[in-house]
């Protein structure tokens, strides 16, 4: 039960219940599906640019609670960055669930991310929390 | 004999003090069936069909053991009739490559259940596409039966190829295979039965379903990883072109041309996998020493005592065939508001272990509206503590995410 405890946070599940993320944007400069196959998590991510800021984002799809709250605590994080910084924290956050070395200084860039560390832990469930990040990433290549 | 005592035979049950309610994915190993294989590598090992030395031909005596021992588990005429493979998918696709590919034709139909694993699907799928051929599926009720009158409004003139599953995967439905046999061969049709959920679990008589074609893996039934079986019709596998190509298969081969092995060598090209086929032999021997109707009664009790259970809890949703005569032990059902890989994770962290997804059956859970389920697959080692664990489990899992949830 303690890996349990780690990772069913107030934090994670408030986020993973949370809908105002769960959305479709009005105008999206562009849109990435991501799903994965084995377990069903589907997500669609739209995000509305204003010049090289994310000016909105937003999801829609379905998953698990660790695959809901991931995407749900990105946007938070991504939401009003560059696309420059997206791309870091998104590098930063795979490397964590990595277990890569993640510094300090690092660790606090990600915010609320830093809830989904001990997904590690679990590896049958990294997936779920990597989702969204890899669906992101593939969406800045597009735009 | 009782599942108490089936399940001394299992030692990673006991060691590991799990539920595994997984079976339906693969089974564990009895330890019959691990010394029967550790025996075979110790005492028989060589490449069979090809020395002349007395190693290799206790190897071949072995390989054809197994091969006669199939046989008479399925009730097959000849022991020419049964192909080892590596599993039901290897066999699926032999069946797609050399029977497919060579006798549907443009404008012919295939014919196959919504409640398809991937393996029956993807492969007549990609026939279709090739020959240019109409791919049409029988839907399932609310209940997820596939009612009479859909498959003869199915499987009419012009369907050339039935692909069904004996049982859901996903479901537990044990589908009419006589009934769709028959409605198939009045149409001129031939028949493949997806066995992989029901030749474990029941008697199978290949002559008595007269099924043209029909695969099940051994390790979904005791036996090792990698040795799986191709039931044919002799008329239909004499016909029919090799799957691969290689060692063994051939009986004359010049620069230009071969001619080929008569049935069964011409489908296992290459070094054939004696040490799993060897598994399989002892885990029919296990089966059958058990009874199968045995083993039917035995699963039968479990899910007739696991089912009114799960019914008991609110927060539980049930999928699959009312009438528990058409069940198998295959339970799939979903915990409100909680998703089923949550689920698993926290009957994970109780030691009871079941599948959660959608069971290589996208396009069922698709048409039934549902992204995935839980699923509790038994087997004879399974008790009705394993049924108790799993539902102190679920009540478990409730009261964790009862304070998150709406």
């Amino acid at each position: 039960m303690e890996d349990l405890d780690s990772i069913y946070t107030d934090i994670i599940m408030e986020h993973s219940m949370a809908t105002y993320n769960k959305r479709n944007l009005t105008d999206p400069t562009e849109k990435e599906h991501g799903h994965n196959p084995s377990c069903g998590d589907d997500i669609t991510l739209e995000v509305k640019m204003n010049g090289d800021i994310i000016e909105d984002l937003s999801f829609t799809g379905h998953g698990c609670a660790i695959s809901q709250a991931s995407t749900s605590i990105m946007i938070d994080l991504l939401k009003g960055r560059t696309k420059q910084e997206a791309v870091e924290l998104i590098n930063i956050f795979l490397k964590m669930i990595k277990r890569e070395d993640v510094t300090e200084e690092e660790q606090q860039r990600l915010e609320d991310a830093i809830a989904l560390k001990n997904i590690s832990n679990m590896p049958a469930r990294v997936k779920c929390a990597e989702l969204a990040w890899y669906t992101m990433q593939n969406l800045i290549e597009k735009i | 004999m009782t599942s108490y005592e089936i399940r001394k035979d299992f030692p990673i049950l006991e060691n590991k003090n799990i539920a595994y309610l997984d079976s339906g994915a693969t089974t564990q190993k009895p330890v019959q069936v691990l010394k029967a294989v550790n025996d075979f590598y110790r005492e028989a090992n060589a490449n069979p069909h090809r020395g002349a030395y007395k190693l290799s031909i206790a190897a071949t005596e072995k390989y054809d053991e197994a091969r006669y021992k199939v046989a008479k588990f399925i009730n097959a005429k000849y022991s020419e009739e049964i192909v080892f493979t590596r599993n039901a998918t290897e066999s699926l696709n032999l069946l797609a490559y050399s029977y497919g590919l060579e006798n549907i034709k443009k404008d012919d139909k295939i014919v196959i259940s919504i409640m398809e694993h991937h393996s029956n699907l993807v492969p007549w799928q990609y026939v279709s596409k090739k020959n240019g051929a109409k791919l049409d599926y029988m839907y399932v009720n609310q209940e997820g039966e596939i009612p009479i009158n859909e498959i003869n409004n199915k499987i009419t003139s012009g369907v050339k190829l039935v692909g069904i599953t004996q049982v859901s995967n996903v479901l537990g439905t044990i589908n009419p295979i006589k009934e769709i046999v028959k409605k198939a061969h009045s149409v001129g049709a031939i028949v493949v039965v997806d066995a992989s959920q029901s030749a474990p679990h029941m008697k199978i008589d290949v002559q008595d379903l007269d099924a043209d074609f029909l695969v099940f893996s051994g390790h979904k039934m005791l036996s090792p990883l990698g040795i799986g079986v191709l039931y044919g019709k002799k008329e239909l596998l004499d016909k029919m072109k090799p799957f691969l190509y290689g060692g063994d298969m051939i009986e004359y081969v010049y620069e230009q041309d071969t001619t080929y092995a008569p049935v069964p060598t011409k489908f296992e090209a290459g070094t054939q996998n004696v040490g799993g086929a060897v598994g399989l032999s002892a885990s029919i021997d296990y089966l059958e020493n058990i009874g199968m109707d045995n083993v039917e009664k035995i699963e039968r009790e479990l899910m007739e005592y696991a089912i009114p259970k799960l019914k008991e809890l609110d927060f539980v949703t049930l999928y699959g065939p009312k009438d528990l005569s058409k069940h198998t032990a295959v339970i799939s059902f979903n915990v409100k508001g909680i998703h089923p890989h949550d689920v698993s994770s926290i009957l994970d962290s109780e030691n009871v272990c079941i599948r959660s997804g959608n069971h290589c059956a996208q396009p069922l859970l698709r048409y039934m509206g549902i992204d995935s389920t839980c699923r509790a697959s038994f087997y004879i080692y399974n008790t009705k503590e394993d049924v108790d664990r799993l539902i102190n489990a679920l009540l478990k899992t409730k009261d964790m995410f009862a304070k998150w949830i709406k």
